[in-house]
Parts: C-alpha cells; structure tokens; sequence
C-alpha cells in the first residue's frame, strides 16, 4: 500500500502551505521527467507530490515591457510555441528546447530544469547569460535571486523549507540583443550535455557593447563566466578575442572524468562552444536565423 | 531508396518477390498484438528477483524468512529450488550453453558471478509488495576481488571465476585453473610460409567493448502451473521449444508436461534464445499454486541479460604488390562473461571467410569474467573479428593505392574457396555483391570535400536445423500454413508467400499461425537466419504433402487414376486431353467434398536441413568528423547483401537496414562501461546510446539476387550479415575522412577527439 | 492509504479508476484498464514505446502521475483508427513494412500522428528529430521516415 499523496494545488499560496505542510517530505510536480525517474529509482522518495500545473501564473508566460515572466511549470514545448518569446530570447528558447525528446519536451519545463539542479541542465547556461531573475514564494513570503546564484551543487538549490519557484524572468533589454545555446552530446538528440554554453550578446554596430556567458557541465553547478564575457566586450568577436573568451571558458572548468565525458575533453569543448554560439548569436542580432532541427 | 536486383527473377513467380501486407499488420498497429509483458491470468501473483549487487562474491548464506512472512508474499524461491545439472553441451540457436552454467546462470548458486545475478525471487499479490519482500531477504555475502577486462582476466594472478575450469584445448594441456575456457585454432595452408612471401605486410591490434542487442521489449513471462503437473507459459522468445526444454531440465520435469506459447516478440536478435524469468516463474507457480508474471526492468535487462562480447583481435595480413593476399593470421580474445561460452568460434570461422586465401591461422581466446553470461547477438563474433580484418584490409588498400572493392574483387571467395574451418563454397555471392556496390550510384558519386568513404565486408554462414510444420485446408478452400517460429521480423509474411505460390492461389487466402509447443512438431529457435530458409521449406514440404492428398481426392471425384493430376494455377487438372475431358477442381470444390473423398485435408512435414547458403555483405558509408569536437555525421549509407531470392523484398531490405543501424551504434556510441566496483553505470537507453532516427540518413539496401541451390526457391539466410560489415565500413571512412586510423570501439567523440588531436602535428606536417 | 479515484477521457470515453499516487499513466493503462497498447520499454521517458497524448500533447505516459489524468483528455493507440478504419499513418506502415517487431509501432504512430496534425509539411530532417524519443532496434528508422512523409505528402493532397 502506498504512503505516497498526491495533492493539486489551485494557487500559489495554496502550494505553499502544502509544502510546509508536508514537513520537508514534499516534491513539487511540475514535467515530472525528473521526479518521476527519481521515484522510480529510488533517489527520491516524497511523503507528498505538490502538483503545480493547476496554477494559471506557474504554466503561462507572460510580456511586461519587453520582460518575459515564464512561470516556473511552463511545458518547454510551450515557450517554443511562443513567438514573441521565441523572437527575443532564441537561446532561451532552444536550451529548453533541447531537453529530452519531443515527448519530454511537452511536460518538462524551465523552473524543474533548473529546481532538478543537474549541473548538466539544458536551461541553465542559457538562463545564466539571459541575466534571468529567478522568483520564489515562500512561507516568509517573496524574494527574487538571479539565476546564477539559485542552485548550490549537483542536485541542491537554496530554497528554504516551504519555498517554491513560481517562475522565471528574463529582463527587459536594448535592441541589437540575442542569445544562443549550445551543447555537445555524442548523439543527435536524447543525450545529457557533456558540455553546455549559453552566449547572450548585445552589439553597437560591429562592436560587442555587452555580453554574458554561462557554461553548464563542466563544474558542480553552472557558471557565469565573467572573464569570458570581458573578453567579447569591445571586440568584434574577431579571432583574437574568440579565443581568449574560449580559453576563459576552458580556464573556469572544473569538470569530472565520467560516463559521458573527460576533463579533458570537456575543457576543449568548452571553448569551442563559446566561439560558435558567440557568433550564433551575433548572427541572430544580424538577421541570419540558425534555426533547430524540430519544426517550428 | 533501394533497387532491388532481380537479374532472372522477373516474371518468374506470381507472389513470391512481391509486398503485401503482412498477416500480423492491423494487430500490431493498433496496438491489439499481444507481447510477453501485455498477457495477464485472474489471481496471478507478481514476481520479482533480487539480485546481487556485488561482481564476485561468495553466497555464505540466503535467510528469506522475514520475506516469506510479509502479508502478500506467496512464495520465494533460491537454487535450493532448482536441482543440480550435470555438464551438458546443447545448442542455443548458433551458440552453445552448459547446463551446468544455465542452472547457475538463472539462480546463483555457490556465487554471485556479475552485478545483477539473480540471488532469490519472491511471487507475491502486488508489485510493491514483492518489492519489499525483496528488501526483507537477508543474503550473506563474502564479496570477492573481482576482473571485468579479458587482458585482466587472462594474466597469471587475476581472480578466478571458476576453481575446476581448465583451459580446454591449451597446448601444453592446463593443469591450474583459470579464466580461459578454451583455446581453439583453425589452419590452412602454412601461413608461416606464406608471409615470407609477402611483399606488404600489415599487422595491428584492435579491440571492441560489449554491447547489447538492445531490444526494446524487456524480457517477460507468465507461468501458470497446475495441481497435476502441467504447465503452461506465455513468453516472449525467439525459441518457445527452447524454452520448453531448457525449462523442463531446470526443473527437473517432462517437456511433455510444459506447454509454451510465443507471445509476440519486440526484438531479440539471439538475445531471447536463452531463458531468464521462465524457470523462475515456473517454480514459484508450481510453489505458490497460482499464475506468476515477471517482467524485467531495463536496468537489468542491461545488467542481467546476455550483451555481446568485447574482444581483442590481432590480425596480420600479407600480399604480394598486386594484392594478392597470401597469408593471414587472426587472434580473437572475447569475452564470455560470467561461464564458459562467447561466440569466439564463429567470430575465428567467419574472419577471413570472404576471401580465397591459401595460407591462414586463426587462433581464439573464451575467457569468462565477472559480466554477465553472454548471448548471441547478430551474427555472433562475427562484428568483432570483421572490424578488426577489414579495418586491416582497409590499410592494405591504402598502402597499396588500390581502391578498396578492386581489393577485396582480387581475392574474393567464389564457388570452390576452401575457408579456414574446412568447409567448400558452392554458389555464393560475394562478387556479385562488391560488383554491385561498385556500380552503384552511392560509389560512382564523388566524395564530397572533407567527408570521408569506407567501404567493408562481412560474412555469416546462416543455418538451418529442424523445423515442423503443417497446412490445412478450411470448407471454403482457404489454407491454413501452422509453423512453430515465433515471427522477430515478418516472416510470418513469407511463408505466406511460399505456400501461396506453391499452391497457385491468392496470398490473402493463406493465413499463417505460429503454434505452440503442443500443437505443431519441435522447431529450432528463430535465430540462424533460418527462419525462411529452414521453416520455409517445411511450408513448402507441408503444402506439397497437401497437394499430393488434394490430387488423391481430385483423382477421386473423376474416378481416375491420381497420377493422372496435375495441380496448376491453384487447381487440379488432368493431366492431358487422353484422361478425359474435366472441368478443373478449385481448393473449394475439393474441400467441400472432403468428407465424401477420405476426411480432412491436413499436409505435414519436418526437416533437419543444411545448404542454407552463406550470405555476403557488402556495406559503403559517406561520413564526416567534425575536428574540434570529433562529433561524426553519417551522411549516406548503403547496404548490399546477397539475399538468394528475396520472398518479401521489404522485409529483407528492413533486415539490412536494421543490422546496418545496429551496426553503426556500435562503431560509433555504445558501449557496457563499468565502474571500479564492477557494476555497470550505464543501465539505461540514456547512457547506452543506440542510435537515433535523427542520427542517420536513409539507408539504401541492393539486394544482389544469386539464388541458393539448396532451397526450391532459391532462399538464402539473410538475418544476420547485415551487422557485420558497418563497424570497419564506419572505422574506414573515418580513417579516409581524417587521416587518423581508429582501432578501439566506440569511435566516441572524446576518444575521436582525442586522436585527432594527438594526430594533428602530423597531419599538419602531411598538408 | 486510501486509492485515488480519478475520472478522466480515454480515448473520447469517460474512463474512471482507482490508482495510486505513485502510479504512472502507463501502469493505469496496461493494468487497469487494459489496454495494452502502450508498451514499456524503459520506464524512465527514454524509449518513447509509451507514448500518449494528454490534452493534445505528446508526451511518455510513463512520466506522468496517473492522478494528473483526473479532467484530462486521454489518447492512446486503441484510440487511432476509427471504428475499423484505419488511420492513413497505420495503413502506411503496414503497407510500407514500416515495422517488423512491431513494439516500437504503437509510440510511432502517435508521435507521428502529433506531428503531422501540427506540421502538415515537414522535412525529412524534421521529421527525425521530432521522433528522435521514439527509439526503434529493428528498422534503422528509414522505412518508418519515409512512411511518414508520404502520409504528410498524401494528407497535404486531400486537403486541397
């Protein structure tokens, strides 16, 4: 017999006393393609599953002048069918994309990508180079943390007890801005990034006016590269400073050796991303479209 | 696309090289066909194996009394439940197994020999409660130091898996026991003598990981045992009388008292030849009173279950400047996993099989070690030593600036090659088919800039062995084909064709069953690439058995003498204008007076056949590296085979291109990567990477036509040869893509990454 | 404990059952209900064999929490050909030997189905990704591609 409860929560606040309520035991549902994987392989066990998609705030995303807010359970299928988002954020965009099959992508979401705290996830480097806002309700009420700072090792977040993420806001931001993400996986699809580099850039003319660079895979939690961002800004991301960004990027590595990768081999990869999603995205601010595989 | 080369079947046969429908279509896209894990009895219990976590340990001792006392749990079950086997060779479709290992395999015994061996199993009413019965058993482990690698297992003071195993067939005779099972040799000629007469000579050493069949059914099974003994099984296999009979020495019962059903099958590919869950399901029916169903997970399907072995080959080619091969040697190492018995004889006999070389020696390594027991896999051991030969005769090619087919065209196996095993060809196909590729567009077309083209070979000698089957005829005329074969890829299909053909009627009024272990004679296991051939031509037999009875019957009607009949176009005819004059006799019109003429029209017949004909392949890959990353793309592929006559030619274009697929995973991704402790850390689809639809482009197939004498229809196995030519096929066009010549699967990105990079001052130095 | 009771569409018919919490979409299915359409191969959303749609999306019925399907609108395999009429993607497989084991088949045809209802013209390299969840070990995936595209190719005409 099982002691597991399943609970669906109608709002914020409700999932908030729930979750104190569940004394340390509760899980929130968003996709459910971690939990449910976890659960059935014994890496976790709630007392109570929270369901959050009843929540209207936490599976919609929503424009405030020209910020995006993507609440937190946002199927990743539905931010790719969100144009404007879409358009202003295609690195966002195509990281989340990028998690899981077409299946998966129709149930996982942003905020679990990041609450789940791989230090592989898809949506974290590109979420760290956005400068996104992470927002939490909690039983003290709410706070705001940027993104960088939201996860503390492999599998730990800095929520307190009763704390959720309700959603994610990515800033307001100058015209001549794009991103782009990468990974690198052995297969085409359906693999867990060996290496992953977010890139968001804005440019006056030729010139970098500004950028921000996340690297994902390569350390326990993803990091904000500030070196590497140095050394795009007041480039024309010409071979020089490419390079000295990438060498920035394999310098802040500290991988592992595993199943899917070397230290090594990350540390290159690294830097090789960095140069391609650089120019990616400076070709998006161009008007050339670097489109993904799935259709859109 | 593919062209199917059909030089003298045009016109010839009216069903046969056509593409209905198959029998088991609206069934299985509808999701209606039933498979091992979608079978369900009233009251069934559900049961669960527990199994152990540790590579080598000794089982001091099994305390499941708090299991057993669990509210829900009916039975449990350890190898106090199994009797002892005695040595026993059998064949497992082209393997062999002990006995004496299966008893063990199946139930650990005095060890735990692998991560996953099963230790115990419970039936219980739910599968959360046969879970936590697991928890309760208290199991007493002594854990041992343990060896995954074969160079580890083999060196003097690695661990020994099995303290009465000696080397068979060492030279001088084994006296202290160890990890080598045996040692076997196969020679020709005198390859000394031969390489001194080399001009070139190209010696290397490659190796291979193991890797999984893959299949994306887990195995499952129902058992439900009854008061006076019977027992009947739902499973999903490749072989049901197999299953049958391994089970009934396990338990220690009378085949006759089993009754085994195939399910339908979601893949094997030689993995489901052998039994897991079946005996286990069995003894805890027969304990627990009631039906018990087990499925397996896909951890332990990856754990548990037979992969394909790794292995180390070294392999030394000499030829003279023409490239004339005149010497070669081979030496297989391979994996056997937990007991005695990897594929290292056929992967030894199929080595240099596409070639006439006079002076060869073959030498082969079985070594066991702490991994699971492995199974067949495609074309057993074949991949493996291909991988290592035609990489090396990829080299020569290079070295001697020949192109690679003109190579392979020189010293080709034809009709009178004597292989290194002993046997004689007669009509093969391995010129038709490397003269097929080389006039196809794929090989024609230019290499595009930066991209790389390999080209390999490989060879499987398919087999026939026995088959039972029966036909009858309904009121209405319309035919029943029962065969014993569960259907992995369409044959169902074929044999449909078969009869149809033979009987001169429509194919949609032929329906073929596949009956269980009661109701038709003893078949082999689907597996051999033998299905068409050897059950195929007991389709035929029986049909022609019916036939001779349907000309009895005819003669009958007429009241004339049956010689006088013949049977065409579906009828019965006279023979000619002096017989008499009559109208002909349809199956209907003979059926409907079936009972007036004799009874029931029914046909048998049962073989034991050989002269399946070895088949050929050919495959040709188009492939880039990217250099920083060392990410390959597969940009164009194809595949041609000899495939005797294609009975269905979509299901065998579909055997290419499966086997070319499964071939390309694991040149390129897949791999069972163990960690320090021994256990496996890639249990799952996530970490075992098999390709992707989003990986590959279309796979062309040629299927090259030469008939095989031996069968009335001219079929030959074609199953299996597909996945032996992709690995060097995929090795070559990296070498000619990056200049860097890879030896070691997979071909993943760090470890391509990593030696272009080691490579890169020279390669920099050649521009 | 007590089970949870959850009503719910299956297929365009009110389904209800009793579940628990920890069960998955797929469990109900297969074992409560019956219908085995759906298959297992991996239980952790790596095979794309226990594809459903839930409220007009694709998604691995083994990732979702039978309980999420209370109010949800259910499609499965058993669902797809109408009456007995098959759906065009169900007859082009068979017709195209677009399976030979046939476990695979079921998560197929749904993936497809989702797709070709959202995309009627699709490249075959979209049509690749897309169905890059669904893993298949007997076909290499070329017949499966080109069953696809020609159904895109057949719907795209009839729609004219």
């Amino acid at each position: 017999m099982s002691e597991i409860q399943y609970q669906a929560a109608k709002t914020v606040k409700e999932a908030v006393k729930m979750m104190q309520a569940a004394k340390g035991k509760g899980y929130i549902l968003a996709g459910g393609t971690d939990l449910l994987v976890q659960m059935k392989s014994g890496a976790r066990n709630p007392g109570v599953i929270i369901d959050v998609k009843k929540i209207p705030e936490m599976v919609s995303v929503t424009e405030k002048k020209g910020a995006f807010t993507i609440g937190a359970a946002t199927p990743a299928a539905v931010m790719g069918e969100h144009k404007k988002l879409r358009k202003a954020w295609p690195g966002v965009v195509e990281a989340c994309n990028l998690i899981g099959s077409t299946q998966v992508q129709g149930r996982a979401s942003a905020g679990g990508n990041l609450c789940n705290a791989s230090p592989a996830a898809d949506s974290v480097p590109a979420l760290v180079a956005a400068g996104c806002i992470v927002n939490i309700a909690g039983p003290k009420g709410k706070r705001s943390v940027p993104v960088e700072k939201f996860n503390t090792g492999p599998g730990r977040t800095s929520l307190k007890p009763g704390e959720i993420v309700v959603s994610l806001t990515l800033p307001a931001r100058p015209k001549k801005s794009s991103d782009a993400y990468l990974r690198l996986i052995p297969r085409t699809e359906m693999d867990i990034a060996v290496v992953g580099v977010g890139v968001s850039l804005t440019m006056k003319g030729d010139t970098v006016a500004d950028a921000r660079v996340g690297l994902g895979a390569v350390a326990p939690t993803v990091l904000l590269v500030d070196k590497a961002a140095k050394a795009l800004v007041g480039s024309k991301l010409d071979d020089a400073a490419l390079a000295a960004a990438a060498n920035a990027c394999s310098a802040a590595c500290r991988p592992i050796d595993d199943k899917r990768g070397t230290i090594k081999y990350r540390t290159k990869i690294a830097g090789v991303l960095l140069k391609r999603a650089a120019l990616i995205a400076r070709d998006r601010i161009n008007g050339i479209e670097h489109r993904g595989h799935r259709p859109v | 696309m593919s062209q199917a080369h059909r030089p003298n079947m045009e016109g010839k046969y009216k069903w046969i090289g056509t593409r209905p429908d198959r029998p088991d279509g609206a069934d299985k896209v509808t999701g209606r066909a039933r498979f091992g894990a979608d079978f369900n009895l009233p009251g069934q219990l559900i049961g669960k194996v527990l199994r152990s976590p540790h590579a080598h340990a000794v089982i001091k001792s099994i305390d499941a009394s708090k299991a057993l006392a669990l509210n829900g749990v009916k039975a449990v079950i350890t190898a106090q439940d199994f009797p002892d086997q005695a040595n026993l060779i059998v064949p497992t479709g082209e393997m062999q197994v002990n006995m004496r290992d299966i008893t063990r395999n199946i139930m650990a015994r005095e060890k735990a020999l692998y991560e996953g061996h099963p230790v115990a199993a419970v039936a219980a009413v739910s599968e959360a409660i046969a879970k936590q019965a697991l928890a309760l058993i208290k199991v007493d482990y002594k854990v041992m130091p343990h060896v995954i690698d074969v160079a580890d297992a083999m060196k003097p003071n690695a661990p020994i898996l099995h303290d009465h195993l000696l080397t068979e067939g060492a030279n001088p005779p084994a006296t202290k026991p160890s990890n080598i099972a045996k040692r076997i040799e196969f020679k020709k000629g005198d390859a000394k003598a031969g390489f001194a007469q080399a001009e070139v000579v190209i010696e290397k050493d490659y190796t291979t990981q193991a890797v999984h069949q893959g299949y994306i059914e887990p195995h499952a099974t129902l058992a439900s045992a009854a008061e006076d003994g019977q027992i009947q099984v739902w499973s999903t296999t490749q072989g049901h009388f197999q299953v049958r009979g391994f089970c009934a020495r396990l338990l220690g019962i009378e085949t006759s008292q089993i009754r085994v059903t195939p399910t339908e099958i979601g893949g094997g590919f030689g993995g489901k030849t052998v039994v897991y869950l079946e005996p286990l399901a069995m003894r805890l029916s027969q304990k627990s009173g009631k039906p018990v169903k087990m499925t397996m997970a896909r951890e332990d399907v990856f754990r548990a279950s037979g992969p394909a072995p790794g292995g180390n080959v070294k392999v030394k080619i000499g030829a003279t400047r023409d490239g004339k091969i005149v010497a070669a040697e081979c030496i297989v190492e391979m994996q056997a996993g937990a007991f005695p018995g990897s594929p290292v004889g056929p992967a030894c006999m199929c080595s240099f099989a596409c070639y006439d070389i006079e002076n060869i020696y073959i030498e082969g390594f079985d070594v066991v070690s702490n991994r699971p027991k492995v199974a067949a896999y495609r074309a057993p051991g074949a991949p493996i030593s291909a991988w290592a030969v035609e990489s090396t005769m990829d080299i020569l090619a290079q070295r001697l600036k020949m192109d690679p087919i003109d190579l392979r065209l020189k010293n080709a196996a034809k009709a009178g090659t004597k292989t290194a095993y002993g046997v004689t060809f007669n009509t093969i196909g391995m010129v038709e088919t490397l003269q097929a590729v080389k006039d196809s567009e794929h090989y024609k077309s230019p290499v595009k800039p930066g991209w790389g083209r390999g080209v390999a070979a490989g060879f499987w000698f398919n087999i026939g062995a026995d088959s039972s089957a029966a036909s009858h005829v309904g009121e209405d005329g319309s035919v029943t084909v029962i065969s014993g074969n569960p259907d992995i890829g369409g044959s169902r299909a074929s044999l449909a064709l078969m009869a149809a053909e033979e009987l001169g009627v429509d194919y949609n009024r032929v329906r073929p069953i596949i009956a269980d272990t009661a109701s038709i004679g003893f078949n082999f296991v689907t597996g051999g690439s033998r299905v068409t051939f050897a059950t195929g031509l007991a389709v035929v037999n029986s049909v022609r058995d019916m036939i001779r009875e349907l000309k009895v019957r005819a003669a009958k009607i007429w009241k004339i003498d049956p010689e006088a009949v013949i049977w065409e176009g579906g009828m019965a005819k006279p023979a000619g204008n002096q017989v008499g004059s009559f109208e002909p006799l349809s199956l209907a019109d003979i059926a409907a007076q079936a009972g007036r003429t004799g009874g029931p029209i029914n046909g048998h017949a049962q073989l034991n056949v050989t002269g399946a004909g070895p088949g050929f392949g050919v495959h040709c890959v188009d492939l880039k590296v990217d250099e920083d990353t060392g990410c390959v793309t597969v940009g164009r592929y194809t595949a041609a085979q000899d495939v005797g006559t294609a009975i269905h030619p979509s299901y065998v274009e579909g055997q290419l291109q499966g086997g070319a697929v499964q071939g390309v995973g694991w040149a390129l991704n897949e791999e069972y990567i163990y960690n320090a402790k021994g256990r496996l850390d890639n249990p799952g689809f996530l970490d075992y990477r098999m390709p992707v639809a989003s990986d590959l482009p279309k796979i062309e197939t040629i299927l090259v036509e030469v008939p095989n004498p031996q069968h009335p229809y001219g079929v030959r196995g074609v199953g299996e040869v597909p996945i032996v030519p992709p690995l060097a096929a995929v090795g070559n066009a990296v070498a000619r893509a990056t200049g860097v010549r890879m030896t070691d699967l997979p071909l993943s990105p760090p470890r391509l990454s990593e030696a272009l990079d080691a490579a890169r001052p020279r390669r920099m130095a050649a521009e | 404990m007590a089970k949870i009771h959850v009503n719910t569409t299956i297929n365009g018919a009110p389904t209800e059952f009793l579940c628990d919490a920890n069960q998955t979409l797929l469990d109900v299915l297969r074992d409560n209900l019956g219908l085995t359409g759906s298959k297992e191969g991996c239980g952790s959303g790596d095979c794309g064999a226990c594809s459903v749609m839930v409220d007009g999306r694709l998604v691995c019925s083994c990732l979702v929490l039978a309980p999420e399907a209370a109010g949800a609108k259910i499609e499965t395999i058993e669902g797809m050909a109408d009456g007995d009429k098959l759906h065009p993607l169900q007859k082009k497989f068979v017709e195209m030997a677009a399976l030979q084991c046939g476990i695979c088949t079921p998560g197929f045809l749904i993936a497809a189905k989702a797709l070709l209802e959202k995309h009627a013209n699709p490249t075959e390299e979209e049509v690749r990704y897309w169905l890059a969840g669904n893993l298949c070990r007997c076909t290499g995936y070329d017949k499966i591609v080109t069953a696809v595209l020609d159904v895109a190719a057949e719907m795209r005409e009839s729609a004219r």
